[in-house]
């Protein structure tokens, strides 16, 4: 698994680093390593509702931010559990883009074997890195 | 781990950090606990409560209550007053589920009676409260309707039938902060939150059901004047908070004060989730009004939950809310930020007051408590874990020290994911109802998260509150029926 769960760092909550060879990888896997704590088996996520979502900033890691806050709002607003396939990041006027193809299905408690609602995305020890062998980034979920 | 060698003793349960702990520190950083519960704080309590003590304008100390823990900027159990003028306001200082929360309802059932009935009582309030993740609630509200709570909390309900008068008596700041603004909240908070009225959530979000036992009654004469009067009576706890509408107004701020913090205001940023603007600044004020939003929201999810309460003890009892003593002790808010009026160094002032995981507890004859608890002292919701029981409190007169605050829950001591690796949610099912506990959850892992096993002694807590002068036990509640998103 492309994510990993990081034990002591938060007590009440939930971390998490991620990995990938690029910077669009380590989206997808953080995208589901976030989505993971909400539901376990990813694989019983369908693809049934697709959305397509845009998000800027004016660096890496806070695109990386707003990216991960569109999955908890997709799970509020509409009750969506998403994982995203495609991501393609671009420059825009000084600040980057992010588009992403999601895809997934309304929470279902007989179907989902959920976990806890994720609250919010945190600045603590927030990370992305560019490593020899990838791109790694440390993220802490307030749960 | 280890306490810092600068901390020292001041009293049996209070602890201090000098300003010369950390280059910064305004004013010194004060722990509350017995020896044992100070050791076994993590580090990260002592670091945050230090940090905390660098913001402009804090007053007197930065201060950590017993069941303090590692959070996000402040520590879970901080509390530290501001100078409205010349301080600041931080997001880090309420915490992301704002005006999360505890309700204690009382009822004229005793434990005999209700023991034949607590299965179906229980599986009905499971049904009835939607709990878990993503989950929505009954109240159906469209996007503007929801606003109309966000400024009225509380008082809303009462209007749609969803509260009696004595409900908002019985509610901190009677279930309306004045001054919520939602022109300062964001469409996405909005959207996050209008369908999530009358849920508990998840994580340690619960309802419980709980008995007092004649031998937890620590004080009579508090206990009858907050409507405990019966041995085994039966009472309902439940804490929850404002869902993903108060979760989006903090993440909203944080970013928008972290990007003026510094840049405009000239305030280092020690810990980014300690994003501050001074009080009186536009950004300032902007969040202070969105906040209120979102306490208000959360009073009237909590509101709504107690007419689910009321309708399913109805239907199960065959009786109504009223014939069975169905009635509110208190709610209290433990991630606020409130202006209040406290005596610092001999003068009575105005500061802004940040309670994260931490609650208020208003000595007798205070203002701001219902006047029928006024010769009392305010009533202090503790949830406990859920197999371990909470507590009843009463504020007290010496409580001053700390700004009249207390604990608020027993404090997390083992991570979510080794809490899961030692129990298991369907063994937990079991030995609970073997002791009595009747559970239903909507997530067997989120269950073992929150074994009482990764949970601090709720015991040692209430008696560290009690020894240091912030709070006087009333009654313990012991659980019988839990459910838990």
């Amino acid at each position: 698994m492309p994510y990993t769960y990081l034990d002591e760092i938060a007590i009440a909550d939930v971390a998490f680093e991620a990995w990938a060879e690029t910077r669009e990888g380590l989206f997808v896997e953080a995208g589901d390593a976030l989505m993971n704590v909400m539901v376990e088996g990813l694989g019983s996520v369908r693809p049934l509702a697709r959305r397509r979502f845009h998000v800027q900033a004016r660096d890496l890691e806070r695109l990386l931010f707003e990216y991960l806050q569109q999955f908890i709002f997709f799970k509020d607003a509409e009750q969506l559990l998403l994982r995203v396939s495609d991501v393609v990041i671009t420059q825009e006027a000084g600040e980057l883009g992010l588009t992403a193809e999601a895809a997934g299905e309304k929470i279902d408690p007989k179907r989902h074997d959920l976990n806890a609602d994720v609250k919010a995305v945190t600045l603590h020890r927030f990370r992305i890195r560019n490593e020899p062998e990838g791109w790694i980034a440390t993220v802490v979920l307030d749960i | 781990m280890a306490v810092p060698g600068e901390l020292r003793q001041i009293s049996d349960a209070v602890w201090e950090l000098p300003v010369s702990w950390k280059p910064g520190m305004r004013v010194p950083a004060r722990f509350y606990g017995t020896r044992k519960l100070i050791e076994h704080f993590d580090d990260g309590v002592f670091e945050q409560a230090a940090n905390v003590a660098m913001l402009p304008g804090i007053q007197k100390y930065s201060l950590c209550m017993p069941d303090g823990h590692w959070g996000y900027g402040f520590p879970i159990g901080g509390v530290a007053a501001f100078d409205p003028d010349e301080g600041v306001i931080s997001p880090g200082g309420i915490g992301f589920d704002i005006n999360c929360g505890m309700r204690l309802v009382a009822t004229n059932l005793i434990y005999d009676e209700v023991e034949p009935h607590l299965n179906r009582l229980v599986d009905r309030l499971f049904e009835r409260i939607p709990s878990g993740v993503g989950s929505t609630g009954f109240v159906k509200l469209t996007e503007d309707e929801f606003l109309t709570v966000a400024e009225q909390g509380s008082r809303w309900c009462l209007k749609n039938g969803y509260a009696l008068p004595e409900d908002l008596e019985l509610t901190e700041e009677q279930g309306c902060m004045e001054g919520a603004d939602v022109a300062k909240v964001s469409r996405k908070a909005v959207q996050r939150g209008h369908n999530q009225i009358g849920t508990l959530g998840s994580g340690n979000h619960y309802l419980e059901l709980q008995v007092a036992r004649k031998e937890n009654i620590f004080n009579p004469e508090l206990a009858r004047a907050f409507g405990i009067t019966v041995p085994d009576q039966v009472v309902v706890m439940y804490h929850c908070g404002s869902r993903g509408f108060g979760h989006q107004v903090a993440t909203d701020y944080l970013h928008v004060l972290l990007d003026v913090m510094e840049r405009v205001y000239g305030i280092r940023i020690i810990d980014k989730e300690l994003a501050c603007a001074p009080f009186r600044s536009p950004q300032g004020q902007d969040y202070f009004s969105a906040m209120k939003c979102a306490v208000n929201m959360s009073f009237a999810n909590r509101q709504v939950i107690l007419h689910r309460v009321r309708e399913v003890f109805s239907e199960v009892f065959g009786k109504s809310p009223n014939d069975l003593g169905i009635r509110q002790v208190y709610d209290v808010t433990h991630n606020t930020a409130k202006l209040e009026e406290h005596v610092i160094d001999g003068t009575r002032r105005r500061v802004l007051i940040h309670r994260k995981g931490s609650t208020r507890a208003f000595g007798p004859g205070m203002e701001g408590i219902p006047e029928r608890y006024q010769p009392f002292g305010q009533p202090v919701i503790i949830g406990g874990s859920m197999e371990t029981g909470s507590y009843l409190l009463a504020g007290v007169a010496e409580g001053e020290q700390t700004f009249y605050s207390t604990a608020h829950g027993s404090g997390r001591v083992m991570s979510r994911h080794s809490a899961r690796k030692k129990y298991q949610g369907k063994k937990l099912v079991r030995e609970m109802q073997f002791r009595g506990i009747y559970v239903r959850t909507a997530s067997l892992r989120g269950l073992a998260e929150e074994a009482g096993g990764a949970y601090k002694d709720i015991d040692a807590v209430v008696r560290a509150s009690e020894l240091a002068g912030i709070s006087t036990p009333v009654v313990k509640l012991t659980p019988i029926g839990n459910i838990k998103g």
